[in-house]
């Protein structure tokens, strides 16, 4: 381990923590970044410091870094104003700290003496040899040490998705579709003015983290484009990584000399520098979340043949539509023995292509059947799976309805719940055995989260997709990285 | 910034495999007649100067010149319409090609990111169609082959209203060529190949303007 990665151990995963500034005021960060490091159960030494000493949330503070243990906090949450900054730090690192994550504001963001205020932090934390997260920044998240390091919500559940963003709110918004979706993070951190540690130098070590499976990021105003585009290509060759960039319509064309010049816009060469590094560029936040949580719990795709199941007929036509409309992807013709094969399971009026319309001709064990002979079909390398929770629907109408639960409607909306639940299990365990993605799409994904075909995939620890054009948005995601990946290492 | 002549900035380009058409370089009409006669008729007759930099937009380019009489006449006149301030001159005469598919290739320079290299669809109407596609040099052949698959209108590199599919490798051979050319000429800030037609399936460039540093 380089003395780089031993930083970033102490950044996410620390043996304890500072908070320093805590207030007892539930209205300032300095409660709520202390309220939430403990809500969320982490397991570390937890220290604060508070200028009267008062006790906060039950623990008891020390109005100086000084009277803290020796050895003990390797990392020091910063609420305090930028002005004693410099000397916290100093206070710290005698205290053994290697890790420092500032949310103080007053720094590069407030014009020329902030921007000096912040060289001199990098300075000095440099000197102490302290790796400096922020200044004015949300805060950090690491699941494996149940740490919540933040002065807003949410919390995520535990999951294999690295987040960097040089915007806090879109950490908190890929959290909160973690939170919804069931897909969730490992770490997680918003650089702030990222004075000394930039998007990209989390992303390298989310690469060789090995809690870490694929990054998520939002970045703008890009510096030095050739820098960035070398790191990211570095650490796309190491783990996929979705990149989302705000300002893509700031510049529009130059002026130019040439006709290359002026077709040369800034998103045209970002988009292009992307392609070339590997990197999974996203048009919007939800489809950023969507194709890393899709990297995090599908197998790659080995080819663009894609195989649409549905229990009826409109979802199939509109997910074929949304396929012919990618740049990769392509809906398999059914082979005839597919075709033959599934004759076996459906009544004659199925379609008799792809999509496969079971056209209503369900019994108990119908859609199981069918769906595990299209995704081991060796044409089909993925599958979207549309039409399920209708019966969870139905049995949650019961449910809540005057004539429950009798009528022998106890029953039969508990065997619509084992029902639904046991296709999208089914989906999520044949896509595990077959090594082949099964996209799994309902918009009561979004509407009825607790919908037994919803929570089913959630459970299974994969995404329930909110409609199937989303699915195919993230499956080409996966495709067209996969291909990326093919050309490169004939 | 100044730009090489066209048949200066074809000879630039050349060097690194970008496909240019045998063309002559010639300063009288007799000359001209000449070298119309070894070419084959039709040809083309373009006048060509360091400092002319928008042929089109000021009449210098005369299409399908069929014979001698015609060739004389275009060079005659063409002498004849340089300005003071185009410098030196010459008409550059070149067979006539004709192809249905026309690209665009070439080289820019990005504040951010540095010299790019760009594949695109050509004709009259590129810039508003704007179907296009960047890189950063240099390129590996594997990101020239994904240019190509960038276009959203690759479906014209497939057969097309009579003419064979677009040789890919001669697409990419253009790319990389581009690239090369950037790597070893730094001064190089923008190159023009445009537009770059498809003859029977090949891509060849019929005009190109290179920009270099001062």
């Amino acid at each position: 381990m380089t003395s780089r990665a031993q930083d970033f151990g102490a950044l996410f995963d620390p043996k304890g923590v500072i908070v320093a500034g805590a207030s007892t005021h539930p209205g300032k960060f300095g409660f709520v970044a202390l309220h939430n490091l403990l809500a969320a159960g982490y397991k570390g030494n937890v220290f604060a410091t508070n200028l009267e000493g008062a006790p906060v949330l039950g623990v008891d503070t020390v109005a100086d870094v000084d009277d803290l243990p020796d050895g003990e906090a390797d990392l020091v949450f910063v609420c305090t104003p930028a002005k004693t900054n410099i000397d916290l730090l100093r206070k710290c690192a005698a205290k053994g700290v290697r890790a420092a994550f500032l949310t103080s504001a007053g720094y590069g963001e407030a014009g020329p003496e902030g921007k000096a205020a912040q060289d001199e932090l990098v300075r000095v934390a440099n000197e102490l040899d302290i790796l400096l997260a922020g200044p004015n920044g949300q805060g950090v998240i690491s699941t494996p040490a149940s740490m919540c390091a933040q002065i807003v919500a949410p919390y995520p559940p535990a999951g294999r998705i690295g987040i960097a963003s040089q915007s806090g709110n879109f950490v908190s918004s890929f959290m909160n579709y973690a939170r919804h979706y069931g897909v969730g993070v490992s770490r997680a951190v918003s650089a702030g003015n990222a004075a000394a540690v930039t998007v990209p130098d989390f992303l390298d070590f989310y690469a060789d983290d090995p809690e870490t499976d694929v990054g998520l990021a939002y970045v703008e105003g890009i510096a030095d484009g050739r820098a960035f585009f070398e790191r990211m290509r570095s650490v796309a060759e190491r783990m996929p990584l979705v990149v989302v960039k705000g300002g893509a319509s700031d510049v529009g064309a130059r002026a130019a000399a040439s006709h290359t010049g002026s077709l040369a816009t800034d998103d045209r060469v970002f988009d292009g520098a992307c392609r070339q590094a590997g990197v999974v560029r996203a048009a919007t936040i939800e489809e950023a979340y969507e194709a890393a949580a899709t990297f995090a719990t599908q197998p790659l795709p080995k080819g663009p043949n894609v195989c649409v199941v549905s229990t009826a007929g409109g979802w199939g036509v509109v997910t074929a539509d949304a396929i012919s409309r990618t740049r990769g992807l392509r809906l398999l013709p059914l082979p005839d023995d597919l075709k033959a094969e599934l004759d076996r399971h459906l009544p004659p009026r199925w379609s008799r292509n792809n999509p496969i319309d079971m056209a209503g001709g369900e019994t108990k064990d119908t859609i199981p059947t069918v769906l595990e002979t299209a995704a081991r079909h060796p044409a089909v390398d993925a599958v979207v799976f549309l039409g399920m929770g209708i019966q969870g629907n139905q049995g949650r109408m019961e449910q809540e309805g005057p004539f429950y639960p009798d009528h022998g409607l106890e029953r039969i909306v508990g065997y619509h719940e084992r029902q639904d639940r046991r296709f999208t299990e089914t989906a999520a365990a044949l896509s595990k055995d077959v090594g082949k993605p099964i996209l799994t799409a309902t918009e009561l994904a979004i509407t009825d989260r607790d919908n037994p075909a919803v929570a089913g995939c959630r459970d299974s620890g994969q995404m329930c997709y909110g409609s199937a054009n989303r699915a195919v948005t993230a499956l080409d995601h996966l495709w067209s990285y996969a291909g990326y990946r093919r050309r490169r290492s004939d | 910034m100044p730009t090489l002549s066209e048949a200066d900035s074809k000879q630039l380009l050349a060097a690194h495999g970008v496909p240019v058409l045998t063309e002559r370089t010639v300063s009288s009409a007799d000359e001209a007649a000449r070298a119309a006669t070894e070419i084959g008729f039709p040809v083309v007759a373009k006048l060509c100067g360091a400092a002319i930099a928008h042929k089109t937009e000021r009449g210098l380019v005369r299409l399908a010149l069929a014979d001698e009489a015609a060739v004389r006449a275009a060079t005659t006149d063409l002498l004849a319409a340089a300005r003071p301030e185009d410098g030196e001159v010459a008409v550059l005469l070149a067979p006539m090609v004709s192809g249905t598919r026309e690209l665009i290739a070439g080289l820019a320079d990005d504040p951010t990111f540095g010299r790019t290299v760009m594949l695109g669809v050509g004709g009259i109407l590129a810039e508003a169609v704007g179907d296009v596609t960047f890189r950063l040099v240099p390129i590996t052949a594997a990101d020239a082959e994904d240019m190509i698959d960038d276009l959203v209108t690759r479906r014209l590199f497939g057969p097309f209203r009579g003419e064979p599919p677009i040789d890919r490798t001669k697409v990419t051979d253009v790319l990389i060529g581009l690239s090369d050319a950037a790597v070893a000429h730094p001064e190089i800030v923008s190159a023009d190949v445009n537009p770059l037609i498809v003859v029977d399936g090949a891509p060849v460039a019929v005009d190109a303007l290179v920009e270099v540093d001062a």
